[in-house]
C-alpha cells in the first residue's frame, strides 16, 4: 500500500466541485418547490372525503416510493421523448425529482394536516369562513409550521438524491468528482473532498433549518 | 404488445439474472448492515464517550453522503489501497456500510426508548451487563426496530439500482442492455419498474402488518 495523499490535483479543480455543489442545491430547491405543490395537493386529497381522490393520492405515493429514483429518472429522460414530450436533461431531472419529492412530501403534509387541532378548524368555520378559506388561512399556516422539520429532512434527502443527476450527465458535484477521479486518479482525495462537501452542505442546511424553526414557534 | 412480449421472451434470462443479482446484493447488504448496525447501535448508547465518538462520526459520515458517492468511492478507493474487490463486492460493501449507519440509528433509538429502570432491575438481580443486553434490552429493542428495519430493506433494494452505474449486472443494468438492443425504452423501463414495485410493495406490506401486530402487543 504505497499511496501518498496529494490534494493539489483536487484543489486545482475545486471550483468545478463548488459549481457542481451549487447545481445540486439548485436542483434540490427547484424539485422541492415543485414537489411541495404536488405534495400539498396530494396531501389534501389523501384526507378528503372523496374516495377517488384518496385512491389517486395513495396510489401515487405507493408507486413512487417503491420505485428506485434512478429508474424514474431514466424513464423520464429516455422514455418520455418516445411519446413526443421533449425535455432537456435539467427539466427532466427536476421533473423526476419533484415527482419523487412530492410522494414523500404527501406523507409529511398529511401528518401535518392530521396534527392541526380540530378546534381551530371549527373556530374558522364558526366565524363564517368557507371550507376553502379555512383551509388556506387557518389550516395551511399551522400545518406548514408543524411539518417544517420533516420538510427540512426531505429537502436534505432530495439534495443528496440530486447526486443521481450524474447518471444523465448533469454536471453536479458527483459528476464533477467522478470526472476529476478519472482525470487525475487522485481517488482517495477526490472522494474525501466530494463527500466532505456534501456533509458540510447537509449540516449547514440542517443548522439553518433549526434556526428557522426557532424563529417560528411551534403551534 | 406482442412485439414487447416477444422481446421479453428473448431477454428473459438476462433480466432474470439481473433480478437475482439485485436480490442477492440487497440480501448481502442487509445482512452485513444488520450485524454492523447492531454493534454500532449498542456502542452509540453504552460505550464510553471516547469510543462513542468514532461511531458517531461513522454514522454522520454515512448519513450525510449520498449513496451514489459511497458506491463510487467503494468502487474506486479499494483498488488504490491494494484491495481488489469486484464491482459487485464494492457495491455490496457500500450498501452495507450505508445500511449499517441507518440500522445503527434505529437500534440506538429503540435502546434509548427502553426505561432505564430495566437495566437497574437487571443489575440488582445480579445479571452482568452482557446478560442484561442479551436477555433484557436486545429482545425488546430488536422487536421495535423490526418495522423500520424492513423499510431499510426497501431502501436497499431501491439503492441497489445505483450499482448499475459501476457496471454491476443487476436488474437495471440488464434492462439497459436489453433496451440497447431492441430500443423498446418505455416498455422495458416500465417492466423493470414493475419488478421493483412488486418486491418492494410486498416488503412494505410485510412491514405494515408487523407494525400492526407489534402495536397490538405493546
Amino acid at each position: 500500500m504505497n499511496y501518498t495523499l496529494h490534494f493539489g490535483a483536487v484543489w486545482a479543480s475545486f471550483d468545478h466541485l463548488l459549481s457542481g455543489l451549487a447545481i445540486g442545491l439548485a436542483l434540490a430547491v427547484a424539485a422541492v418547490a415543485v414537489g411541495t405543490v404536488i405534495g400539498l395537493l396530494s396531501a389534501f386529497a389523501s384526507v378528503s372525503r372523496s374516495r377517488l381522490l384518496r385512491g389517486i393520492s395513495g396510489t401515487y405515493v405507493l408507486l413512487i416510493r417503491n420505485i428506485p429514483l434512478l429508474v424514474l429518472v431514466l424513464l423520464v429522460y429516455f422514455a418520455l421523448p418516445a411519446t413526443g414530450i421533449r425535455l432537456d436533461k435539467y427539466e427532466s431531472f427536476i421533473g423526476s425529482l419533484a415527482l419523487y419529492a412530492g410522494a414523500y412530501l404527501t406523507e409529511v403534509f398529511r401528518a401535518g394536516l392530521l396534527s392541526v387541532p380540530k378546534g381551530i378548524v371549527e373556530a374558522g368555520r364558526a366565524i363564517g369562513l368557507t371550507r376553502m378559506q379555512t383551509n388556506i388561512s387557518v389550516v395551511m399556516p399551522v400545518m406548514l409550521r408543524n411539518s417544517l422539520p420533516s420538510l427540512g429532512n426531505t429537502f436534505i434527502g432530495m439534495f443528496k438524491d440530486s447526486s443521481i443527476a450524474a447518471a444523465i450527465a448533469i454536471p453536479e458535484l458527483t459528476f464533477e468528482a467522478r470526472k476529476i477521479n478519472v482525470d487525475t486518479f487522485r481517488v482517495v482525495e477526490t472522494w474525501t473532498v466530494a463527500s466532505g462537501l456534501y456533509i458540510a452542505a447537509c449540516f449547514t442546511i440542517a443548522a439553518l433549518l433549526r434556526m428557522l424553526e426557532r424563529r417560528f414557534p411551534k403551534f | 404488445m406482442d412485439a414487447f412480449l416477444a422481446q421479453l421472451w428473448i431477454a428473459r434470462w438476462p433480466l432474470f439474472d439481473g433480478f437475482l443479482m439485485t436480490l442477492g446484493i440487497s440480501v448481502g447488504a442487509i445482512v452485513f448492515g444488520t450485524i454492523l448496525g447492531c454493534i454500532v447501535g449498542i456502542q452509540l448508547v453504552f460505550a464510553p464517550l471516547w469510543l462513542r465518538f468514532p461511531f458517531r462520526i461513522y454514522v454522520d459520515l454515512m448519513r450525510g453522503t449520498p449513496l451514489l458517492v459511497l458506491i463510487l468511492a467503494a468502487f474506486y478507493v479499494p483498488a488504490v489501497l491494494g484491495l481488489s474487490l469486484s464491482a459487485a463486492q464494492a457495491g455490496t460493501l457500500a450498501l452495507g456500510l450505508f445500511a449499517g449507519a441507518h440500522i445503527g440509528e434505529l437500534v440506538r433509538g429503540s435502546l434509548q426508548a427502553i426505561p432505564p429502570g430495566q437495566i437497574e432491575a437487571g443489575r440488582s438481580i445480579g445479571l452482568t451487563f452482557p446478560q442484561i443486553l442479551a436477555n433484557v434490552l436486545l429482545p425488546q429493542a430488536l422487536r421495535t426496530s423490526l418495522p423500520p428495519w424492513i423499510n431499510t430493506g426497501v431502501e436497499l433494494i431501491k439503492g441497489s439500482s445505483l450499482l448499475s452505474m459501476i457496471g454491476v449486472g443487476e436488474l437495471l443494468l440488464k434492462t439497459q442492455e436489453v433496451i440497447g438492443r431492441n430500443f423498446m425504452t418505455i416498455q422495458f423501463y416500465v417492466f423493470a419498474g414493475i419488478l421493483y414495485l412488486v418486491v418492494n410493495i410486498a416488503l412494505d406490506m410485510l412491514g405494515k402488518s408487523m407494525e400492526r401486530r407489534l402495536g397490538a402487543r405493546l
